[in-house]
């Protein structure tokens, strides 16, 4: 086969699989006509009627603003302590045990606890559950990313005279960016996971809820509908990621790419 | 004759420098973890003892590995940790056995791997928790509930790993063994197989503490035998000391599995330390 021929059909190939497992999924459900496996078609008509754009404001905004927070409060908070932490072999040692203790302690075990502790089952304990779990990817990469830097980096910094806060911004934070970034994606799809599991355990609004609701109702469509949401907020938020990452890194792929040649 | 007096001088040395040593690589690092972890218990006791904290939000250290003490010796604790391990066992290992086969499938060849990248990049990220509602309706408060769920969310990150793993094969080691005739079957089995074990043990580290999660899940929300079920019992029957002490259960069987997988992981790699990357 030409290499022509070979790409043409890979590209075929790469189109057909989905549409046909989409159409194998349709093909079934109608075979099947069991109501807690509904028509591919019937999901689509759901998922546009209740998130395009009824319900959009009732449950997706307030679902996005507790990614948001608790997100963005785990990406300020794991920097501010992992540089400190990747500079440090002693605080380094110190905070350890800790961050390993509470990175491998299942997220959900803590639900109920958050509950209690907070006293809340509203915003407060859901961005403060969101952010907890989602500090751990962050954190480390970070400490990793600074350990990581060249000595020789921080030599010539110091022969410059740069030193202090102007250091960490104009050396530290920069050189460990690209490691921070790949923690950050890891955050932000534990981030959707932790909205589910929060508003799922107790809410009054959101994506989870309607999750919890239509289960309580025994209402498929909804629950399909709100699946098939979670699963595209997951991956349109990693896109969005990587698009402020390439904007963000241009110069560090740059820079490789001029050292490569 | 000589080379051996040098290696015996030259170890000598090495003690005396390792003693010497010690205190700074091994005895002082340990201190400070003891005095950090002793520090951050002390500071739980003394919150609660103090006030800072009411006793029915956060119950005190000593109260709470004490309920823990006396749990462990009741039966029903040991068998909904048994339950919640077998849970996380049956995930782990049927995702293994799925994804590390369909890991090599995909990794091998590149036009497998092209036609079903998407699917791929849409199921992956779906979070196994939006599936709780639909394994309750349909396959209830059993334990294939349990086991579908922690085997879906372990089975993307071995698969994943499994794929990078086979894919980044050193081409020269590959094109040797062709060159020298080994056939398909065995290039798989001498080569990418074993070259890709470090990314596998990697994956494995990943979808373990998955899986565990994912068994837990299943127990809180859905109500399947195990710790997670006790906890959601404890919780609306207002118990929260209980709440606190399987909390502190469910993360040292957490901190178990995480140290035995990193250990797995370390072992995997050391023949191959210029694998170390873990696939983005």
């Amino acid at each position: 086969m030409s290499r022509r021929a070979y790409q043409s059909t890979a590209i075929a190939a790469e189109l057909a699989v989905p549409l046909a497992i989409l159409a194998a999924w349709q093909w079934w459900t109608v075979q099947a006509a069991d109501p807690k496996f509904p028509r591919l078609s019937t999901i689509l008509v759901e998922f546009r009627e209740l998130w395009l754009f009824s319900q959009f404001e009732l449950h997706v905004v307030p679902s996005l603003i507790r990614i948001g927070a608790g997100f963005g409060i785990a990406v300020v908070v794991g920097i501010v302590l992992g540089i400190p932490l990747g500079l440090s072999r002693w605080a380094r040692i110190a905070a350890m045990p800790h961050i390993e203790w509470w990175r491998a302690m299942p997220p959900p075990a803590l639900l109920p606890i958050s509950v209690i502790l907070l006293n809340s089952i509203e915003n407060r304990q859901k961005i403060a559950f969101i952010a907890f779990f989602c500090l751990f990817p962050i954190l480390l990469n970070t400490i990793d990313g600074v350990r990581g830097i060249d000595p020789a980096t921080f030599e010539t910094a110091q022969s410059y005279g740069v030193r202090g806060f102007e250091r960490i911004r104009r050396v530290v934070l920069p050189a460990a960016l690209p490691q921070i970034f790949a923690g950050m994606r890891t955050s932000l799809s534990l981030a959707v996971i932790m909205m589910v599991l929060t508003e799922y355990f107790s809410s009054t609004s959101g994506v989870g809820y309607v999750l919890l609701i239509s289960k309580n109702t025994l209402q498929l469509a909804p629950m399909w509908a709100a699946i098939v949401l979670i699963g595209l907020l997951g991956y349109l938020l990693n896109l969005l990621l990587i698009l402020v990452e390439r904007r963000m890194l241009a110069w560090h792929r740059g820079w490789r790419a001029a050292t490569a040649q | 004759m000589s080379a051996p007096g040098v290696a015996s001088v030259g170890s000598a040395s090495g003690e005396t420098r390792a003693v010497g040593g010690a205190f700074a690589t091994r005895l002082a690092p340990a201190l400070v973890v003891a005095l950090s972890v002793a520090a951050f218990l002390g500071l739980w006791q003394f919150v609660v003892k103090a006030g800072l904290i009411a006793e029915q939000d956060l119950p005190a250290m000593t109260t709470t590995f004490s309920e823990l003490w006396t749990m462990m010796h009741t039966r029903e604790f040991w068998t909904a940790f048994g339950q919640t391990v077998r849970g996380w066992a049956l995930g782990l290992g049927i995702a293994t056995a799925l994804a590390v086969p369909t890991g090599i499938l995909l990794g091998s060849s590149q036009f497998a791997q092209r036609a079903f990248r998407i699917p791929v990049e849409f199921l992956r990220p779906i979070p196994s928790a939006a599936l709780i509602p639909l394994l309750f309706l349909t396959l209830g408060t059993t334990l294939q509930s349990e086991v579908f769920l922690a085997t879906f969310g372990a089975f993307w990150p071995l698969l994943v790993q499994t794929i990078y793993g086979v894919r980044d094969v050193d081409p020269v080691a590959l094109d040797t063994a062709r060159s020298f005739g080994v056939g398909r079957f065995e290039r798989l089995y001498r080569i990418k197989l074993p070259s890709s074990v470090p990314y596998i043990a990697t994956g494995l580290r990943i979808s373990s503490a998955v899986a565990l999660i994912l068994a837990f899940t299943a127990e809180l929300f859905m109500g399947t035998p195990g710790l997670g079920h006790i906890m959601n019992v404890a919780e609306s029957f207002g118990l929260t000391v209980q709440v606190y002490a399987l909390a502190l259960a469910t993360g040292f069987l957490g901190l178990a599995i995480y140290v035995l997988f990193a250990a797995l992981e370390r072992r995997a790699l050391r023949w191959h330390p210029s694998q170390r990357a873990e696939a983005p």
